[in-house]
């Protein structure tokens, strides 16, 4: 046997024959879903190489016509910036942007091409995403699932809320929102952060970036360690849960050997669900504060006794030359 | 006769095994570990330097690529300079030998065919003296006809400004001072001039329209491209933080649409100047004077200098121009900022003292201080 048998990676078990269609149960499931399956072995690398059939439900297409319709408006609009070029819109397509209104309109409705367009695309996608949010929920109810996962994206909704809705109508202007383009949402960033006296200061931002690198950090644990006992069965998490076998106690022997503490097979998905849920949700609080309840974090930092001061002096001037960093200083 | 047993030359015929896909993974392996030897035996190809401007731990340096530090600004060879003539008592003046002399009428001749010359060198060195007297007899130099002798004579009046009046700015850290070739480094229109491009986006208005596109002005960001003309031309105010945790806001504090703006206009800055933002800042705090550098007392008087050069000397000349020489899209005239003279470096032509030959450029007064020319 190769070295290599176990260290794979793609996914090395492909499952393809008759597709399967699913179950119905009393809710009629099955009505809403489409009829048909495909196979792919590309996909079969990834994950499952059955492709469909879907289920779309009311919310689903409300959900994709409002999206299409949000994603058309930005677009277009990038489109007519460029004169209706296809070249210079994929030129510049990382520059382009449709912006919100300026300042000067506050929470009215401003012209068409002065954020109008903003306003209009933005209340497609404000029902896209609650629609699709819905649709997640109506599916787990279907399924008699728990709604972890509804609840999980309605984390990431939060703060999505508190960037488009929630802070602007605070602030008493759809100005704040942020634009959608690729570059111009990055310059809004770090614009906020800059005009707000440093983001850093901000502790929620703080607590945001703990449960990120958390997530990321959790999801490598995790993942390795499945991986890393799949020739035991391992990665037959729900089998594992229920009757543990040697996978799951050769996993969870070698963290408590490792740091004494263990998750157990169950627990490791709420660490990792609460990890990535906090995420957003302290991440939304603290843009929720910014501009509202604190104008510059950095002075609130220093109110609280958390800025370290530092005592050496600025300027170039107190370490060397301008002629020493060009190399060319004269011996003397 | 095979040592090798009958049963493995079997084995191998029964379960023929392709070794291509472990082939290519030891050579892109080894291939890589010679390289890192490589790298970590003959040293990093890139080396760079840094210049520390702040306290250890707020991570204020400027780097640069080595290589740039030694190659230098080549303008720097190209600079035409040239002793002046101490004046004996009782020379003749420019003023009273030759007609229609506004401005340098106190030199004497010497001095005046001195600085004429090295003017072409600067600004003019394949036209000549024709570029601004015309293709005419000496006698006729007097002659007002071309606007490039009118726009030169105010250029002049501007140059001995700054050395007068700005000697704050330009002489911030060592005497260098500026001449016409601070700006022009042999070139008739010097490069980094700017003009008034925004709105750069017709289909959008307000905030929308001047932004988000890739320009020459934009540095290439999506950032407002109307930063120059705000800021020195409408004086805006250069300022976007509150000065209090908690304050309460009123109409027309700045937002985060003033802070883009700013923010282009540092940018502008950092890459006029070769440097980044802890040059002058602590990027913990930008606003905050108490945590900035002497550069960012120099930077802000030379904002000032650039406001006072554009509305008294260069906006004026918008009538003596031919359309040529006017913007692409308003017709305005030519401006200047940092880049004009700076041009991507720390201290223009670095650091180099240009004046120091040309005490006839460095007053307004027409009284020149030859003094560190006499026996």
């Amino acid at each position: 046997m190769a070295y290599f048998e176990y260290q794979n990676i793609f996914t090395q078990v492909q499952v393809q024959g008759p597709p399967e269609m699913g179950m119905d149960n009393e809710n009629r499931m099955a009505r809403e879903r489409t009829k048909g399956a495909s196979f792919s072995t590309l996909l079969g690398w990834f994950g499952n190489a059955q492709l469909g059939p879907i289920y779309l439900g009311w919310a689903g297409v409300v959900s994709l016509a409002t999206g299409t319709l949000w994603l058309n408006i930005v677009g277009l609009n990038m489109l007519a910036q460029v004169d209706w070029s296809i070249p210079e819109f994929i030129r510049q397509l990382f520059w382009l942007a449709l912006e919100p209104p300026g300042p000067e309109y506050g929470l009215r409705i401003p012209p068409l091409n002065d954020g109008g367009w903003y306003i209009i695309s933005s209340f497609f996608l404000l029902v896209s995403v609650m629609t699709w949010w819905l649709r997640v929920y109506l599916l787990a109810v279907e399924h008699k699932m728990g709604k972890h996962i509804a609840w999980a994206f309605l984390s990431a909704i939060w703060l999505f809320l508190v960037l488009g809705l929630f802070r602007p109508i605070f602030m008493g202007s759809w100005s704040e929102a942020v634009p959608y383009g690729i570059f111009p949402h990055l310059d809004w960033t770090t614009a906020f952060s800059i005009r707000y006296g440093n983001l850093y200061y901000n502790p929620f931002h703080a607590l945001s970036i703990v449960f990120l690198y958390g997530s990321v950090l959790l999801f490598a644990m995790h993942g390795a360690t499945i991986l890393a006992v799949s020739r035991f069965g391992g990665d037959r998490e729900l089998e594992q849960i229920y009757d543990r076998g040697t996978a799951s106690e050769r996993a969870a022997l070698f963290w408590r050997w490792t740091m004494g503490f263990n998750a157990t097979m169950e627990g490791i998905h709420r660490w990792a669900w609460w990890f990535a849920v906090l995420t957003p949700i302290t991440g939304g609080i603290g843009i929720l504060l910014t501009g509202t309840v604190v104008d510059n974090w950095f002075l609130w930092a220093v109110e609280h006794n958390f800025a370290p001061e530092y005592l050496e002096p600025y300027g170039y001037e107190a370490y060397g030359t301008y002629e020493g960093f060009l190399g060319r200083e004269t011996g003397q | 006769m095979s040592i090798r047993p009958k049963w493995f030359d079997q084995w191998n015929k029964d379960n023929p095994t392709s070794v291509r896909g472990l082939a290519i993974l030891i050579a892109v392996m080894g291939s890589a570990v010679i390289l890192a030897v490589v790298i970590i035996g003959l040293g990093n190809p890139v080396q760079t330097s840094s210049m520390q401007t702040g306290p250890r731990g707020t991570a204020m340096y400027v780097p640069e690529f080595d290589a740039s530090l030694r190659r230098g600004d080549p303008t720097v060879a190209d600079f035409y300079t040239d002793e002046p003539f101490v004046p004996e008592r009782g020379e003749e003046l420019a003023g009273d030998i030759y007609r229609n002399v506004q401005v340098l009428g106190g030199l004497t001749d010497a001095n005046f065919n001195r600085l004429m010359n090295a003017m072409t060198q600067w600004v003019a060195p394949e036209q000549g003296c024709a570029y601004c007297h015309g293709d005419v007899a000496l006698e006729e130099y007097g002659e007002d006809n071309l606007y490039t002798k009118v726009v030169a004579r105010r250029m002049i009046e501007m140059t001995q400004s700054i050395n007068e009046n700005w000697d704050v700015h330009v002489n911030a850290n060592a005497q260098v001072g500026v001449t016409c070739y601070t700006c022009h480094r042999g070139q008739n229109v010097p490069n980094n001039i700017w003009f008034r491009i925004s709105p750069v986006n017709s289909a959008m208005a307000g905030w929308s329209a001047n932004q988000n596109r890739v320009t020459m002005t934009s540095n290439f960001t999506s950032l407002p491209s109307d930063y120059l003309e705000t800021y020195l031309l409408d004086f805006e105010r250069i300022a976007v933080h509150d000065l209090a945790p908690r304050v309460e806001n009123l109409p027309g504090d700045p937002l985060i649409q003033q802070t883009e703006r700013t923010y282009a206009f540092m940018n502008y800055i950092s890459n006029s100047l070769g440097v980044n933002c802890t040059f002058c800042h602590n990027s913990r705090a930008f606003y905050d004077g108490a945590q900035v550098t002497p550069q960012w007392a120099t930077a802000s008087l030379g904002i000032q200098m650039v406001q006072e050069l554009n509305a008294d000397y260069l906006v004026p000349l918008a009538d003596v121009y031919p359309p040529e020489r006017l913007g692409p899209v308003y017709g305005d005239p030519p401006l200047a900022a940092c880049r004009t003279c700076h041009q991507g470096y720390q201290r223009p032509m670095e650091g180099l003292n240009v004046i120091h030959n040309w005490p006839e450029l460095a007053t307004t007064s027409g009284d020149y201080d030859y003094s560190a020319f006499e026996q």
